[in-house]
């Protein structure tokens, strides 16, 4: 097996056992990317070759030294773009921020710097995490490795693209309306939206402020559940930072689901899903079942009110967080232009993209004045009213179950055309983020024309070991399937 | 004017809380660094920062509340208001809107007509913005971020004052009451403190107030009263002449006394608020308010009562000094130094007074360290130099904060007590004035006066004029 076909737990073992070398690690990082990335096109930035075989010299010296010993200490990571890392391009994808290389790093991301992962680089994205394909990147579009006329999946596409044909071995991904989960779901990788104020947003740019959480990509369940351990903390800086009981995710690494109550709503299993994705989430239910969980199907209710009220609450924030991106302070500044009206008019009509212009100006509308009370607060009760339907579920259940996305990655260039049908797909992963639940999407298999798809867990607020445990149980009925990319780097593992 | 008009006033004052650290981040609040030196990711709004609130400010904000008879509300969030200016790092402001921390309180003011309450609709917490500098020598504008996150309150006013000086006197009361609670130092001058004034006139017994006008830029009591003034005269200049009020902010522009438009209500933005959502609602428990309240320290009324009885000085001496939280404070080091209450009160009810007034200061810019004057008491209770010498050394005291010991010395100013070096001075003086010593001696007992005056000049002021009157008499009763 290649270096970059181990799952990131494996190789953080093997160069703890010195069969490998983080260089070795690196390099062959390094080479799959020279390889793949001209199809792929998972990175916006990638680091200097030279400094991050420097910093791989270092790692290996502190491991050596016994000063590191964490599971993810010399292990390849990608991060997606809009985590601020020091002096480093973070563009967020966007051609506003096409020149900012941020003064300080991202909390989460300092968290893997400690555990001695070694950053390859920044991954593409949907433009300020706005879009469900990875296409509104101002710098081109992410690949689905599994086939490349197909989109990854967004926003996190370039985090979960990277990690399915091996160009990091994890990857930092955020979600905010389903950008872990649903490009997971497309990528045929593992990925993990913590409950909400897990991980800590410090240095995140923010989308959506009251969704976003950051969370790991990985090939499998042992890895998220790895890598959540070492990005989650309690942080002074973010205020809704929340100091948490367990940070023991992978205590919850047991394949043992007896007695677990799983519901499976049928509000998810309506008009508009795919039946080759309904028939593998049902397929992988039985499996869960024969496991040993108790399976029912119940009615959540009130998923159809998800939808609006995201896109009326995420918008308005996001309204708000990205006024700062003015041409004033840093960033992209329009050339010519007269005066400092005509200034933010010029640098922001250049600066951002179509998707990002219309969720401006869909969320300055709902908080206008006289619209206010109509839009934003009505979103917000509703909010309040999808958290009560989901406790009320979690009274009677351990684990909601139901598909990732209603259907398996579209082609490039299908969906911004039709920018609400686009808008739907988020269905299935929008309330989670709106009632603050963890959630998770797991490969279960893929369609007629081999695309993956996603099977999604839902647990209550601050229950990731629940879905962390029904999540490994599944898994360990299945391998671990990787594209078949044409053009790959040679080199076996050791 | 052949109609009956009635003003009706209300403020915004913008108050700025005198923490260490600014509302959201832990950058320093000291005013007069180097550009931008005192700023972090989060007070210059960089992406991906969050706000932190700094607990100092709810206690301040608190405390304010409850010496004005607010009401808390003990569940109370911040709300970010939406506009674009440079100077202004995320493009928004965090304020309150919904939820301000206190609400429905109010002071109480003395005017001509006797008490008054002076409603307070709203307190809520806000941060600061950063400065914009114009560079000429450039043509280009710059912005300062040092300032921006630094903690305000403003406090919003019913429209319940009526004229200039209800407004002075409520301005008087609020700058009173936080200086004692020392959350600000409420310098209008600086710019710690600030009064945005709303202003409506209608005739005498109409039912509804007329169209208000919003003045800003107001940066001393002056100001504000001519402005009061010259805004109520331009608002019924306009109704006598048959026009309309236009709702608008206006601003003062101090050395031309007049006020000119600065937005119409037409071009009033829409702040588009909304709850902030990077920060958690703030919840005050009972506990806490009770806490802040046992900290509250000695207001005026207190300390006015402590005086009567702990020191000899006169009610109204008590009245002033207590005024200024700074004058009192001034006073009881001084005192607690000299163990002389009176004579610290002198000094600060005579000369001190003066000389703010001949500067035109405040009590606030009182500079000298309370040790200078009380040394002074001491030097000039002991005669070490007389009177009209000591007023001398106080002028320095007041201005450069002098050591009255060492500048005595350096100047030579101790009173010549040497009776045989003064004697000699007077006979001398005595000697070169025949015409004033006939003069005395004829009846004209005031001639003596200029015979003391010739000698203290003389001596350089430096002798007791009592001694010289003496020993002057003695000369001359012999001769």
């Amino acid at each position: 097996m290649k270096i970059t076909e181990l799952t990131a737990v494996t190789l953080g073992k093997k160069i703890k056992a010195k069969e490998i070398t983080v260089a070795e690690a690196v390099s062959a990082v390094l080479e799959q990317i020279e390889a793949v990335e001209g199809d792929v096109h998972a990175y916006v930035t990638r680091k200097d070759k030279e400094k991050v075989l420097k910093k791989a010299e270092e790692i290996q010296a502190k491991i050596d030294a016994g000063e590191l010993d964490g599971p993810l200490a010399g292990v390849p990571v990608a991060v997606k773009d809009n985590m601020c890392t020091e002096g480093v391009l973070t563009t967020c994808s966007s051609k506003i921020l096409s020149n900012f290389k941020p003064t300080y790093t991202a909390e989460a991301v300092k968290n893997l710097e400690k555990a001695g992962a070694v950053i390859i680089g920044k991954t593409n994205m949907d433009e300020f995490a706005m879009g469900s394909t990875t296409e509104t990147s101002a710098y081109g579009v992410t690949r689905n490795p599994w086939n490349l006329e197909h989109v990854p999946g967004g926003s996190s596409g370039g985090s979960c693209a990277a990690v399915a044909a091996g160009e990091c071995l994890f990857a930092l991904g955020s979600d905010t309306g389903g950008s872990i989960r649903q490009p997971s779901s497309f990528c045929g990788v593992t990925g993990l939206k913590p409950t909400y104020g897990t991980v800590s947003r410090y240095g995140l740019i923010a989308y959506g402020s009251s969704l976003d959480q950051i969370g790991p990509v990985a090939k499998d369940v042992t890895d998220c559940a790895t890598i959540l351990e070492a990005i989650a903390s309690y942080d002074k800086k973010d205020s809704t930072s929340v100091k948490r009981e367990d940070y023991d995710f992978t205590s919850a690494l047991v394949d043992d689901v007896k007695g677990m109550r799983i519901g499976i709503p049928r509000d998810y299993f309506g008009e508009g899903l795919d039946p080759e994705v309904k028939e593998a989430i049902l397929a992988a239910a039985k499996v869960l079942e024969e496991k040993g969980a108790i399976v029912e199907e119940f009615d959540l209710s009130l998923v159809e009110y998800a939808i609006p009220a995201y896109y009326v609450i995420a918008c308005a924030e996001a309204s708000s967080n990205l006024a700062r991106f003015d041409g004033v302070k840093y960033g992209y500044r329009a050339k010519d232009y007269e005066g400092l009206h005509n200034m933010y008019k010029k640098t922001r009509s250049e600066g951002f993209g179509a998707e990002v212009k219309r969720r401006i100006m869909l969320g300055s509308f709902v908080l206008s004045s006289g619209y206010y009370d109509a839009y934003y607060l009505k979103a917000l009760r509703t909010k309040a009213l999808i958290k009560k339907t989901f406790d009320k579920a979690f009274d009677k259940y351990d684990v909601i179950l139901g598909p990732a996305a209603p259907n398996t990655a579209p082609k490039i260039g299908d969906s911004l055309s039709d920018p609400l049908k686009m808008y739907l797909g988020d269905i299935y992963t929008i309330s989670v983020n709106l009632a603050g639940l963890p959630g998770m999407s797991v490969p279960c298999g893929r369609d007629a024309k081999g695309l993956p798809i996603g099977l999604q867990l839902i647990g209550d607020c601050f229950k990731e070991k629940n879905i962390i445990r029904a999540a490994y149980a599944y898994e360990q009925t299945r391998k671990y399937e990787a594209p078949k990319l044409a053009k790959t780097a040679e080199g076996e593992a050791k | 004017m052949s109609k009956q008009y009635e003003t009706v006033i209300g403020l915004e004052v913008h108050v700025e809380l005198a923490t260490k650290t600014k509302i959201f981040c832990a950058c320093s609040t000291a005013f007069g660094g180097a550009p931008n030196t005192h700023t972090c990711p989060v007070c210059t709004g960089m992406p991906g920062s969050l706000p932190v609130l700094n607990k100092q400010v709810v206690e301040y904000a608190l405390a304010v509340g409850l010496a004005t008879n607010c009401q808390i509300h003990q569940y109370c969030k911040f709300d970010r208001k939406n506009y674009f200016y440079p100077d202004n790092p995320q493009n928004y402001q965090i304020s309150q809107l919904y939820l301000p921390i206190c609400h429905d309180g109010g002071v109480e003011i003395e005017t001509a007509g006797g008490k008054k309450i002076i409603g307070i609709h709203e307190i809520h917490m806000e941060e600061d913005a950063g400065k914009l500098v114009h560079d000429e020598w450039e043509d280009c504008s710059l912005v300062d971020y040092n300032r921006s996150g630094v903690p305000l309150i403003e406090i919003v006013s019913e429209p319940d004052m009526r004229s200039a000086e209800e407004v002075i006197a409520y301005l008087e009361k609020l700058r009173q009451i936080i200086q004692y609670l020392g959350a600000s130092d409420c310098k209008l001058q600086e710019g710690s403190m600030r009064a945005d004034v709303n202003l409506s006139v209608h005739e005498v017994g109409a039912e509804k107030f007329g169209t208000r006008t919003e003045m800003k830029n107001l940066n001393s009591f002056k100001a504000i009263a001519h402005a009061i003034e010259g805004e109520r005269e331009r608002q019924i200049e306009l109704i006598e002449a048959g026009r309309k009020v236009i709702q608008e902010t206006r601003r003062w522009d101090d050395n031309k006394e007049s006020s000119f438009t600065m937005r119409s209500k037409e071009d009033a933005q829409d702040y588009r608020y909304f709850p902030d959502p990077d920060l958690t609602p703030v919840v005050i428990s009972d506990e806490w308010i009770a806490e802040v309240k046992a900290r509250q320290p000695e207001l005026r009324s207190e300390k006015l009562e402590r005086y009567k009885k702990e020191f000899d000085i006169p009610d109204y001496d008590a009245q002033i000094i207590t005024n200024s939280k700074h004058m009192a404070d001034l006073f009881e080091a001084a005192t607690a130094i000299c163990k002389k209450p009176k004579k610290v009160s002198n000094w600060l009810m005579g000369e001190t007074l003066r000389l703010l007034k001949e500067n035109n200061m405040d009590p606030e810019d009182l500079s000298f360290a309370p040790e200078n004057l009380a040394k002074l008491v001491d030097l000039a209770d002991a005669g070490t130099v007389n009177s009209s010498v000591a007023k001398k050394v106080f002028e320095q005291i007041f201005k450069e904060n002098v050591d009255p010991e060492a500048y005595i010395e350096e100047h030579g100013l101790k009173t010549v007590n040497d009776e045989g070096a003064l004697k000699a001075t007077i006979e001398q003086i005595v000697s070169e004035n025949p015409q004033s010593v006939a003069d005395y001696k004829g009846g004209k007992k005031k001639a003596i006066g200029f015979l003391v005056g010739q000698t203290m000049k003389a001596m350089k002021g430096k002798a007791d004029p009592a001694s010289v009157n003496k020993i002057l008499k003695e000369i001359l009763d012999q001769e």
